[in-house]
């Protein structure tokens, strides 16, 4: 059975290997998300141009214009001589939000009323904005604090100080590296998988391949393992990459990486060998891989918190991969996963794993009827 | 005779550093007669017509088509020329009649004309009956017949059909040809390529093209006439025929041989002397001169056979027959498919040492029934045996004992030729020194050495061939399923296959062959012809051939026997 194996086991490779086009899967996507990811598709917010109104003469309007420049995520700072240069500068989008200080400013907090301001957000980007109106409310409540702090005798005043733990300076590659480990995992795992049975069944090998000495569950092992060391490498390539590249630190156990990596990837084939097995070219095989993929990512927390989603959608990621193991790829390298935690997102990619194993292997047989 | 419509000069076709798909072809094709385009598979035949419909530009050359140049004006062409590719270029899950609307639109046939127009091409491809059937569950002669009423809604004043005879039985190919020769006798030219020799033989004029380069043109008679005289058959032979056969060809003098039913076919070289050499091959039997074809002279081109030595055979361990117990057995194999009946009781045994054909055309359940005995297919109802092994239910050992090649050599093409014989050595669970000692004779044997490192994809048909017969002997089988191992290789490379089939089987090892191949049928010790998913008749290829002989054909070829069972099937069910 060995001898058998080992000779599937190879061919698989050397077929991969030695195929220009497979060659190119292997290296040109993981090497293309790597860079859009990480350097191209940030959601943090930099660079921002900022339009200001300052019709207060007083010395807090200047303050506030003044801390606002000096913000480093201020790009620009266009000074709007009234109101309607205000809404064209929005309308056409010279700046994604726009502080309008009033004439009453200072001689408000002079007096201690409460002082207004006019805090204007370009809707149309709603992600950026909200997170420019944060970095705002940051900037005037620093400032409300110091006219606090500069009356004594009033008191009471809170100085927060927020402190970001696990990534203090949020950067943002910490958190996208590490989920790029899982995901590019899932992407070629799955299309990989998916290819190698569609492919011999259309090139008339698949046949060649039943009628010999191989068994059936000898022919699964054998189009399960290449596709795990190829996982298996590009999960080794990105951690790599994750460490000495874009300096992510790994504060956990490898050990319980690789541990659970080998369930993830088991679980990727399995849907991988089940669709190859539905499929009967390999067009088919491809569409079906990508009709997992896309609802598979966007199901499992990489871009959006699954808290967020509705409460009927939630179950619903329970069928992806991909969520379990972004929570344990993430934990691992940023916050030392306890080995608990670890086990108990291990066991659903487990369960993944033996349900669609046992169904591609199910539908295997059956197709041969 | 009309004039010619087509013209090429040094016509030459690239597709990317691989050798010339066309290198330098000069001719003419002309109007109102058959023009075969013959070859076997990578010849250039389909390249050529593509160029000629002005689909794609030659590299070099001149090529005009009626009197228009294929580079500048190939929508005046294409608007005169009829073209049925390979795959019919039917709409599969459109119904006759709306494929025929498709196309009449596609032609911009104008309304009025359409009804008299589809009468006319319904009955001259007898597809009245069925216009509101789906194309796809034509049977292939019917799939080929809308095809050319396609191709024939505007009459075309040149008619490019590309291999229309695969895959049709040979009913319908007659009808086809029958079709295509009215068409001649409008003045229409037609162009007709195939890799059938018989085919050629009926044209009135060929192209042979091998690997890009023009053999020779003319009429197929004149080529045939370098072989008169020297074609002879060796008849009443006593004992087997094969070993003879493997004598014969190792004579000083003898071009070409091969094994025609009981009897034995020679091609001479010029001033052999026939009855010695019939001498020196068997004690018994006669000689007499026999009709030279098409294929005696073209091998003959080529510069005769391979010869008879198969050093595989010599390789090989003998297995002592053993009559009490067939290697191969089917007892009413029986597939259906919903309610549609793919294979129907079909029962056979064959002992060890025999080569069994099934024969039939594409779809008529030769497959389906070939593959339920290599356990591919899980039979309805009855039961296939193989070494005494039911190959769904036992185990994978019984699987190792025998050999398969599949139908268009379906080896891995992205692995090299090495990796090719290493894996299906591994796959049979050679190891060790066993393994290094099988692989290193097949690669001496088949000549594979010095193409180790290359990729299969990019080895010529016959390397590939060649391969792939390694590939499924390397473990020493004791039966061998041989899925229309030849279609479409050339007549060297295909004795070059029987003569390694033909010394296993003296070696013991026992064939199973499907082939729509009527000379290959030939080869056969005993043939089941399979039509419509039944076998209608079994026997010897002499037997079956003597069953149809009648007063007007005292002699019938293979497919005269065939056409005449058929006939004989369908008048039998109708009745």
């Amino acid at each position: 059975m060995w001898t058998r194996l080992k000779a599937l086991i190879v061919k698989e490779l050397l077929a991969v290997l030695r195929d220009p086009r497979s060659r190119l899967i292997l290296i040109g996507p993981p090497l293309v998300q790597l860079l859009v990811f990480s350097y191209a598709a940030t959601l943090e917010v930099k660079n921002v141009d900022l339009l200001v109104l300052n019709r207060d003469a007083g010395p807090w309007g200047q303050e506030l214009v003044q801390r606002l420049a000096s913000t480093p995520t201020v790009g620009r700072l266009i000074r709007a001589a009234g109101p309607g240069e205000l809404r064209e500068g929005i309308d056409r989008q010279r700046a994604i939000a726009a502080v309008h200080i009033g004439q009453t400013f200072s001689r408000d907090i002079a007096a201690a009323h409460p002082a207004d301001l006019q805090i204007i957000l370009d809707g149309r980007r709603s992600n950026a904005s909200q997170i420019v109106a944060g970095y705002l409310n940051q900037i005037v409540a620093g400032l409300a604090a110091d006219i606090a702090a500069g009356r004594p005798t009033q008191g009471g005043a809170v100085a927060v100080a927020a402190r970001n733990w696990f990534n203090p300076n949020l950067e943002f590659q910490w958190f996208m590296v590490p989920n790029l480990v899982a995901a590019i995992a899932l992407l070629i795992g799955l299309v990989v998988t998916a290819l190698s049975i569609a492919r011999e069944r259309e090139l008339g090998t698949f046949d060649q391949l039943m009628v010999s000495p191989l068994r059936t569950h000898e022919i699964l092992i054998g189009k399960t393992i290449p596709p795990m060391l190829i996982g298996t490498f590009h999960i080794t390539v990105y951690i790599l990459a994750a460490v000495f590249v874009f300096g992510v630190p790994l504060r956990g156990s490898l050990v319980l990486l690789y541990g659970s990596a080998v369930f993830y990837l088991l679980a990727v084939v399995g849907i991988g060998l089940f669709i190859s097995a539905l499929a009967a070219t390999q067009q088919q095989a491809i569409l079906g891989a990508f009709l997992f993929l896309v609802p598979a990512m966007l199901l499992s927390g990489f871009a959006t918190p699954i808290e967020n989603m509705p409460a009927w959608l939630q179950p619903v990621t329970a069928v992806s991969p991909l969520r379990y193991f972004l929570v344990i790829v993430k934990g691992v390298f940023l916050k030392d996963l306890p080995a608990a935690e670890v086990v108990r997102n291990t066991v659903p990619l487990m369960a993944i794993a033996l349900v669609a194993l046992s169904a591609a292997g199910w539908l295997f047989r059956r197709r041969l009827e | 005779m009309a004039e010619d419509v087509v013209h090429m000069a040094d016509v030459t076709k690239r597709f990317g550093r691989a050798p010339p798909a066309l290198e330098a072809v000069s001719g003419t094709i002309g109007g109102g007669e058959i023009t075969g385009l013959v070859g076997p598979d990578g010849a250039g035949k389909t390249t050529l017509i593509r160029l000629v419909t002005g689909l794609m530009r030659p590299d070099g050359g001149a090529l005009t088509v009626l009197g228009f140049d294929t580079g500048r004006e190939a929508p005046r062409i294409q608007a005169a020329i009829g073209y049925m590719p390979q795959r019919f270029g039917l709409y599969e899950d459109l119904s006759v009649q709306e494929n025929l609307d498709l196309y009449a639109d596609l032609r911009g046939l104008p309304m009025p004309e359409r009804a008299g127009t589809f009468d006319e091409l319904l009955g001259f491809t007898d597809l009245k009956r069925f216009t509101g059937r789906l194309a796809g569950q034509l049977s292939g002669g019917m799939k080929q017949k809308l095809g050319l009423a396609c191709a024939l809604l505007r009459k075309p004043r040149l008619l490019l059909l590309d291999e229309p005879g695969v895959g049709v039985d040979p009913i319908s190919r007659r009808d086809l040809w029958a079709m295509v020769q009215n068409l001649t006798r409008e003045g229409v030219g037609v162009v007709w390529s195939t890799a059938y020799l018989d085919e050629a033989e009926a044209c009135d004029r060929v192209l042979l093209l091998e690997r890009g380069r023009l053999m020779f043109t003319g009429p197929p008679a004149e080529l045939t006439g370098r072989a008169a005289g020297r074609v002879f058959k060796l008849t009443g032979l006593a004992g087997r025929r094969r070993p003879l056969l493997a004598r014969a060809l190792q004579q000083a003098g003898v071009v070409d041989g091969v094994i025609q039913g009981e009897a034995i076919r020679l091609m001479l070289a010029p001033g052999a002397e026939p009855s010695a050499l019939a001498r020196g091959v068997a004690s018994a039997g006669a000689i007499a001169p026999a009709e030279p074809r098409f294929e005696d002279a073209y091998v003959d081109m080529l510069g005769g056979g391979p010869g008879g030595r198969s050093k595989l055979a010599e390789a090989a361990t003998a297995r002592m027959a053993d009559p009490a117990h067939p290697v191969i057995e089917a007892r009413g194999l029986t597939k259906r498919f919903g309610d549609f009946t793919a294979a129907d009781g079909i029962t056979f045994t064959i002992p060890r040492g025999e080569i069994f054909g099934l024969l039939g055309p594409n779809g008529a359940g030769k497959s389906t029934t070939f593959k339920m005995l290599c356990g591919l297919l899980k039979p309805t109802a009855g039961e296939g045996r193989v070494a005494g092994f039911d190959l769904r239910r036992d185990t994978a050992a019984a699987r190792g004992r025998l050999g398969y090649m599949a139908q268009k050599f379906s080896l891995y093409g992205d692995l090299s030729v090495a990796q090719n014989l290493a894996f299906f050595a591994g796959v049979y669970g050679l190891t060790g020194a066993r393994k290094a000692g099988r692989i290193g004779l097949m690669t001496e044997i088949f000549d594979l050495g010095a193409r180790r490192g290359q990729s299969a994809r990019d080895l010529p048909l016959g390397l590939k061939q060649r391969l792939a017969l390694a590939c499924a002997v390397m473990h020493e089988p004791e039966a061998l399923f041989l899925d229309e191992p030849t279609s479409g290789v050339d007549p060297i490379t295909r004795r070059e296959f029987w003569t390694h089939i033909n010394g296993l089987v003296e070696k013991g090892v026992t064939v199973l062959v499907t082939t729509h191949f009527m000379d290959e049928a030939e080869y056969c010790d005993r043939i089941s012809l399979i039509y419509r998913g039944r076998s209608i008749a079994l026997g010897s290829p002499d037997e079956l051939k003597a069953s149809a002989a009648n007063a007007d054909t005292p002699t019938p070829t293979m497919e005269d026997a065939f056409v005449a069972l058929v006939r004989r099937s369908d008048a039998a069910e109708a009745a």
